[in-house]
């Protein structure tokens, strides 16, 4: 068995389950604080239920992350020594920034978040909240940063073939990182408002027509329905950026084979990368040039200039096409919901729609992150380290053991987990408004929490 | 040894690569240890022992990370040879982390019929977990010796670790829990120190005998002397330990955190045996901390950080332990 492909696969699989649970705590936490503001300015109970219904998710959204996070970075050194001996100088700080700015702060404020209420003051529980929230978003930003610059390297030179850096602020805010920043951050804020909106759709299915639940469905719907053309405008200046910096992968993206002008748009192609052509294509002519050019018959690269070196095209083709309609459906459902639910109504079918919506950000996420890390192919950091020479030296059989190992167990957490979603929100449901906020009532107003005073 | 920055900066790394490895130990040990107990308690002591250590798994859990990345950041070249060679017991290791932390929340929230599969799993993940880092600790102290003879040593020093989690875990429901539940962990206490001492008698006996080098740090002239506190002052703190596990709880509760507190200056003995037979080295008998150490730039762009940061983290970790201080009760999300 070919360790190599089976390394990729196993990191692959590690990664994409990784990003699901992020890609819903970076948006969530903000989601958290804005329900937690509310509450402490209107003095509105609904949206303390509501976040009390969603700090849950958080909280096992956070330790999925948690865990799949440790196991990435084991898997630097079980599987890809040689990135670190290569370019370690550079990936070692921003990692270890993330521990330490981002990781920290949030795994210690999220037990105060959970679990403190009733033990520190209000404005202290708020500010745990937010810490966890800046946290998660600090985390994005190192993480993000190392990625872009493996996507585009800058600031450092090659001495005696390890990188070293030259000059920090051009390796964290390389060519490609700001526009990659901005472009996740809102992809986890869609994943999160069409997460919400999808539950809070079940819950209106299950027969729920509580405060709470119109507050947490408004908030997603709308925040939705706001974000999706952002996301538009962002992921067009990104590509064009990656044009820019990376055109073989945009003319993967396009399959876009002759570098020419006038370039048309292709809806739907089956790339054959032996015969280097496309079969099947049905196309908009002239199209593809003003996406990529924002002009008729601008010149877009082929990928017969760059024979050898560029990333597969089917899967970056595809991966490009799934995010981009995800992406249209998702503008669909969120400005059709975001006119119902302003008048508090929700039609059947829309919500029958809404609830499988509810993993379409993930859906347009993964596939994003499909195209733009096969894009980086062949390079693990482009034009520094080939992703095969960055092997180590374990044998195939045993990463086929793990591989195995891992799938199996990212497959049961998968479904427990989106069977407590639903467990959830049909809980949610039946307990409406009625739910108790025994928080709410026996809170003296500040601490020392009664368990504290049992003890003495 | 000249006093600059390429000279220091490694042995700075290697002090805070050991002392996070040794918060990890100690912190991230007794929620293992929770977790092997639950074989032993029954559903309403499962949900208290769960509240005792709810609010703080995560970021225990945190040094682990930080003790890795300062391995990966400090010491590159020694990360890919460590861990390539330690392939599979990772993955357990991982494989059993990821089980116990998710069961730690999933038990909380699926529907109650489904509730006993998730305690299952997370005594299960703390099993595996504290096995494989027994497992890995055996291997690295016979120099990533991977024979059938070191396999074997490595299995009893698993063993044993899970032991020492398990006291650790027990020390820290004398001190969170009240009533019956406390008198149990006395118990658990006690048994699970006869494996913890073993296990430590065992690993201060092998490390001499597997490398010369180490023999000769230990037993020599005046070394000998003056390293005879270690393993003097363990025996002594076992001994008496030991004898507190017939008196305990005491009258009042008082001095309930004692015996976490011991075991964790154990354990910081034989961490510090450990790290003095290995120095200079990080991979054993192999790489030296400089010759497997990053760029000096890098490590210092670290170390600025890490000055600022780690305070900080530290006191609010401090804050953190303080808000869920006292005994043990119901956890709840609010």
């Amino acid at each position: 068995m070919d360790p190599l492909l089976l390394s990729r696969i196993q990191f692959g699989a590690n990664i994409s389950f990784h990003i699901l649970f992020p890609a819903v705590t970076i948006a969530l936490g903000w989601v958290l604080l804005f329900f937690k503001l509310r509450y402490n300015r209107t003095g509105d109970v609904g949206w303390m239920r509501a976040y009390f219904t969603w700090v849950k998710v958080f909280a096992l959204s956070f330790a999925l992350g948690v865990v799949s996070g440790v196991t990435m970075s084991f898997q630097f050194g079980t599987n890809w020594p040689g990135y670190m001996e290569k370019v370690g100088n550079i990936a070692g700080p921003l990692l270890a920034y993330e521990v330490l700015t981002a990781f920290f702060l949030e795994a210690v404020f999220l037990g105060i978040m959970l679990f403190g209420f009733r033990r520190v003051s209000n404005r202290v529980h708020t500010l745990a909240t937010f810490l966890v929230a800046f946290g998660t978003t600090m985390s994005a930003f190192w993480i993000l940063a190392l990625n872009s610059w493996m996507q585009t390297p800058a600031g450092f030179e090659m001495r005696d073939g390890v990188a070293h850096a030259t000059d920090w602020a051009k390796v964290i805010f390389n060519p490609s990182f700001p526009w990659r920043l901005v472009h996740m951050l809102i992809a986890s804020g869609l994943t999160v408002s069409f997460l919400v909106a999808g539950f809070s759709a079940l819950r209106h299915l299950a027969g729920d027509r509580s405060d709470s639940m119109w507050k947490a469905m408004r908030t997603g719907v709308f925040t939705a329905a706001i974000l999706i053309p952002v996301q538009v405008l962002v992921g067009d200046q990104h590509g064009l950026n990656t044009l820019e910096h990376q055109p073989q992968k945009v003319a993967a993206m396009e399959a876009n084979w002759e570098t020419r002008g006038s370039v048309p748009l292709i809806l739907f192609a089956w790339p054959d990368e032996e015969a280097r052509e496309n079969r099947f294509e049905i196309a908009i002519p002239n199209a593809g040039s003003l996406v990529l050019t924002h002009s008729l018959d601008g010149v877009v690269p082929g990928l017969n200039d760059f024979v050898g070196n560029h990333p597969p095209v089917l899967p970056l083709f595809w991966g490009f096409r799934i995010m981009v309609g995800t992406g249209l459906l998702m503008l669909a459902v969120s400005w059709t919901a975001a006119v119902f639910v302003r008048r508090r109504r929700l039609p059947r079918p829309l919500a029958l729609l809404m609830v499988p919506m509810a993993v379409s950000g993930w859906v347009a996420t993964l596939a994003g992150w499909y195209t733009t890390e096969i894009g980086r192919q062949p390079w693990l950091v482009t034009g520094i380290l080939r992703t095969d020479e960055a092997m180590g030296p374990v044998a195939g059989s045993h990463v086929a053991l793990t591989l195995a190992g891992y799938l199996a167990l990212y497959a049961i957490l998968l479904v427990a987990y989106l069977a407590v979603l639903v467990h959830l929100a049909l809980k949610a449901a039946k307990d409406g408004d009625t739910s108790p906020l025994p928080a709410l009532a026996d809170r003296p107003m500040a601490q020392p929490a009664q368990d504290m005073e049992a003890a003495r | 040894m000249t006093l600059d920055w390429p000279t220091l900066l490694p042995l700075i790394f290697a002090a805070l690569m050991g002392l996070s490895i040794l918060v990890y130990v100690v912190l991230d040990g007794f929620d293992l240890g929770i977790g092997i107990l639950f074989a032993a308690a029954d559903d309403h002591e499962k949900d208290v022992m769960i509240a005792s250590i709810g609010p703080f798994w995560d970021a225990n859990e945190t040094w682990l990370v930080l003790a890795v990345g300062v391995l990966l950041v400090s010491f590159p070249l020694a990360h890919g040879i460590i861990l390539t060679a330690l392939y599979l017991p990772v993955f357990v290791l991982l494989a059993g982390l990821i089980l116990r932390g998710v069961a730690f929340d999933f038990r909380a929230k699926v529907p109650v019929a489904r509730k006993q599969r998730w305690n299952r799993a997370f005594f299960a993940g703390s099993l595996l977990a504290s096995l494989a880092q027994g497992y890995m600790l055996g291997i690295y102290v016979l120099g990533l010796d991977t024979g059938l003879a070191a396999m074997a040593f490595a299995l009893l020093v698993a063993l044993c670790l899970a032991a020492a989690y398990a006291a650790m875990g027990a020390a820290w429901l004398i001190y969170k829990a009240e009533g019956e539940l406390q008198k149990k962990a006395v118990v658990w206490l006690r048994g699970a120190l006869v494996l913890t001492a073993a296990g430590l008698a065992a690993v201060s006996i092998a490390t001499p005998l597997a490398s010369p080098r180490i023999f000769d740090k230990w037993f020599a002239w005046p070394e000998i002397v003056l390293l005879s506190p270690l393993p003097v002052a363990s025996a002594l703190l076992f001994l008496w330990l030991w004898r507190q596990t017939f008196v305990l709880p005491r009258e009042g509760d008082r001095h309930a955190i004692l015996p976490f507190l011991t075991l964790a200056l154990i354990f910081s003995l034989g961490f510090a045996g450990l790290a003095y037979s290995f120095y200079p080295y990080v991979v054993p008998e192999r790489l030296t901390i400089w010759q497997a150490a990053a760029a000096p730039e890098s490590l210092a762009v670290v170390l600025v950080g890490a000055c600022f940061v780690l305070p900080v983290i530290v006191g609010y970790s401090f804050y953190a332990y303080r808000v869920f201080g006292g005994k043990a009760g119901d956890l709840r999300y609010d």
